[in-house]
């Protein structure tokens, strides 16, 4: 593997609820390799945008990383103190937050948001900002002659290509884009991803893509880490996940995608029940209760990541076990339960 | 079941040269030269037989809602008919709409908003059974059976719970049972599984399925996922910019498109597994403004096959093989 950007370790990030402390994160491992895209997958509340906004310290007031570390080039995110944190943003670390369609202020033309950044931020005077704006509009697509526009001009797709600029605008290193398709119609949807593909090529970047499709990582992600309720469930090289997955919820998840290119006949197969309640998270593997493969380990002791091959990690007792199961997984009677 | 028994071959729905046409903006713009006149319907046909599922693909903005919502008589056409039943549903008043509005139903998008958040899930699926004028003794077995029609295990957990103790899975499928309590001939499902996490949303779709089948219904299923289409209607319609670009067999749809728009749709779906193709989209960036459409054939201008014809005559939708296509090139 090369050289990592980004290392993650066993990130806790706690959301005060009432009196109770709820454990979003629970102990997130993964690496980010230097100009790669990692797509973060997983299904609402598995925790992946409160990774993401952690890796920013944007978080929700009663949100705090209560354990593990952030290791960019080497320097602890976690513990940075937030002056040095805050000369991070943007300028090595971008956000494209989730519907960035909508992170536009509306009462500013597309012009003054880009400047904001780019001169308060990045320092450059009046001519250099000028100049910067018509280059990044150039880079993801746009004429020029639309700076002056405002965000309620745009389409959907073009505001979200505004929002690609503004995460360009100072050369970031990380690029952390949360659901940057998700509300886009399929041609700009893959429009927008080429692009994205594209630019983090041209640039050398490395890109942290946070969704919950997993046809989106297959397109255009390097990696793929998989969360399920805290926690990270897989992870690996993208075509090896996807293809030869080694945990069961990852190969319940595949089962429940509608392929465009496969048999008409094909049945898709939902994962029954619903994630934990994580207020009070079960004590064994976090799937336990809806995984047709568990066994009595599961329900008592949580999984530790097992290295199947070269970064290939499942967080799974019957890892070893994989692809046999992966067989049984692939039949829809396996996932019904006697309901 | 009426629509299983009534073995008459005329379609159920007839869409005659459909138009709904809505005005926007205000003098200033009209001023300005801006047309204020958006075409979300802009003559459509087509029927649909009893017992039919057919999908209507689109992106955002092609009319496909608007269209449902012609169908159900939520909003009146401006222009030529739909036909319910052999009946023109503008027509309909008093005791002939009431039973319109039994027949034909609406499943929504998000359930979280289509649910009253105070009302229990007993309160939500009795509503319709007191329109109906259902007596009250007859009500809870006929919430229970509903309930039991969506697989919602040991129905009668549920009766006292509100919304928010349910999950969208389990919202969705009341939002369902709401729609078949009264056992409708017709449903209209509005990207029903698009608010839903992947894992819970093949449950659902298999449902919808399930349930179409066993009650015989005649379904539309809106949708800009062509995947997910494929999951449950034999026939597509595909529009875009209020106009039918091509109205076929799914299956003929997938594996090959004709209409160049189609072809691009088609070939936008991402799969979920590796290997696959990465070319270039065949079709233009760009939004199409849909209060000044292209002339001739609203596509042209992002068409990568448009010749001059295109711009001077609008393609009338035609059959072509098994099919209908809207396109000079067939």
């Amino acid at each position: 593997m090369t050289e990592a950007l980004l290392s993650v370790r066993d990130l806790k990030v706690s959301y005060k609820v009432g009196r109770m402390s709820i454990d979003a994160v629970d102990g997130a491992s993964f690496d980010v390799p230097k100009s790669s895209i990692v797509g973060l997958v997983g299904e609402s509340g598995c925790g992946k945008t409160t990774v993401a906004r952690a890796l920013t310290r944007v978080m929700a007031d009663n949100a705090s990383i209560s354990g593990g570390q952030m290791l960019f080039e080497g320097r602890d995110l976690a513990a940075l103190p937030e002056r040095d944190m805050n000369a991070l943003r943007w300028r090595d670390i971008a956000f494209i937050p989730q519907s960035a369609m909508n992170s536009l202020d509306p009462v500013y033309t597309v012009e003054y948001q880009l400047n904001e950044v780019l001169r308060r931020r990045g320092g450059l005077d009046r001519r250099q900002a000028r100049r910067r704006c018509e280059e990044l509009f150039e880079l993801v697509g746009i004429e020029a002659g639309r700076l002056r526009d405002f965000p309620h001009q745009f389409s959907g797709g073009m505001r979200q290509r505004v929002a690609i600029a503004l995460a360009l605008a100072l050369n970031p290193k990380l690029v952390i884009a949360d659901e940057p398709v998700t509300a886009l119609d399929v041609i700009v949807q893959r429009q927008i991803l080429d692009q994205l593909r594209d630019l983090q090529q041209q640039l050398g970047i490395s890109v942290i893509l946070v969704t919950h499709d997993i046809s989106v990582v297959a397109y255009i992600c390097d990696r793929t880490v998989v969360m399920y309720a805290g926690r990270v469930a897989e992870q690996g090289p993208m075509a090896t996940t996807l293809t030869r997955p080694a945990h069961p919820y990852t190969m319940g998840l595949r089962n429940a995608f509608p392929d465009l290119q496969g048999a008409a006949s094909g049945v898709l197969t939902p994962i029954d029940g619903a994630p934990p309640n994580l207020a009070m998270p079960p004590p064994g593997c976090r799937f336990a209760a809806r995984c047709p493969f568990a066994i009595e380990i599961c329900g008592s002791i949580a999984p530790a990541p097992v290295e199947l091959e070269d970064g290939h990690l499942s967080a799974c007792h019957r890892a070893s076990d994989a692809a046999a199961l992966r067989e049984r997984a692939a039949l829809t009677q396996t996932w019904m339960t006697e309901a | 079941m009426s629509a299983v028994e009534d073995k008459t071959d005329k379609p159920l729905i007839s869409v005659r040269d459909a138009r709904l046409h809505y005005k926007v903006g205000g003098a200033l713009s009209a001023l300005r030269g801006r047309s204020n006149l958006v075409r979300a319907v802009d003559g459509v046909s087509f029927e649909i037989a009893r017992g039919e599922s057919v999908g209507l693909l689109g992106e955002s903005g092609c009319g496909k809602t608007s269209m449902g919502r012609l169908l159900l008589k939520l909003e009146t056409a401006t222009g030529g008919e739909v036909l319910f039943d052999g009946a023109d549903v503008a027509g309909l008043s008093g005791e002939r709409l009431k039973s319109y509005r039994a027949r034909t139903q609406l499943i929504f998008q998000n359930p979280f908003d289509a649910v009253n958040p105070r009302l229990s899930i007993r309160a939500i699926l009795s509503e319709p059974l007191e329109n109906a004028g259902v007596a009250k003794s007859e009500r809870e077995g006929k919430i229970i059976s509903a309930l039991e029609l969506v697989r919602l295990p040991q129905p009668a957990q549920y009766l006292d719970r509100y919304p928010h103790q349910l999950s969208g899975g389990q919202l969705q499928r009341v939002v369902m049972a709401r729609a078949l309590i009264l056992q409708p001939d017709f449903v209209v499902a509005d990207e029903p599984v698009s608010m839903l996490d992947v894992s819970v949303r093949a449950g659902v779709l298999n449902v919808f399925r399930d349930v179409r089948d066993r009650l015989g219904l005649t379904a539309i299923y809106i949708s800009h996922d062509l995947a997910l289409v494929r999951y449950v209607c034999e026939r597509t319609i595909v529009m875009y910019l209020g106009k039918v670009m091509e109205d076929g067999r799914t299956e003929d749809i997938v594996h090959e498109p004709l209409h160049p728009y189609t072809k691009a749709l088609v070939a936008a779906v991402p799969a979920p597994h590796p290997d696959q193709s990465h070319a270039a989209l065949p079709i233009g960036k760009g939004a199409p403004d849909p209060r000044n459409p292209p002339s001739g054939c609203v596509f042209r201008d992002r068409c990568p096959a448009a010749f001059a014809r295109c711009a001077a005559e609008t393609p009338a939708l035609r059959p072509v093989g098994a099919r209908s296509v809207a396109c000079h090139l067939y």
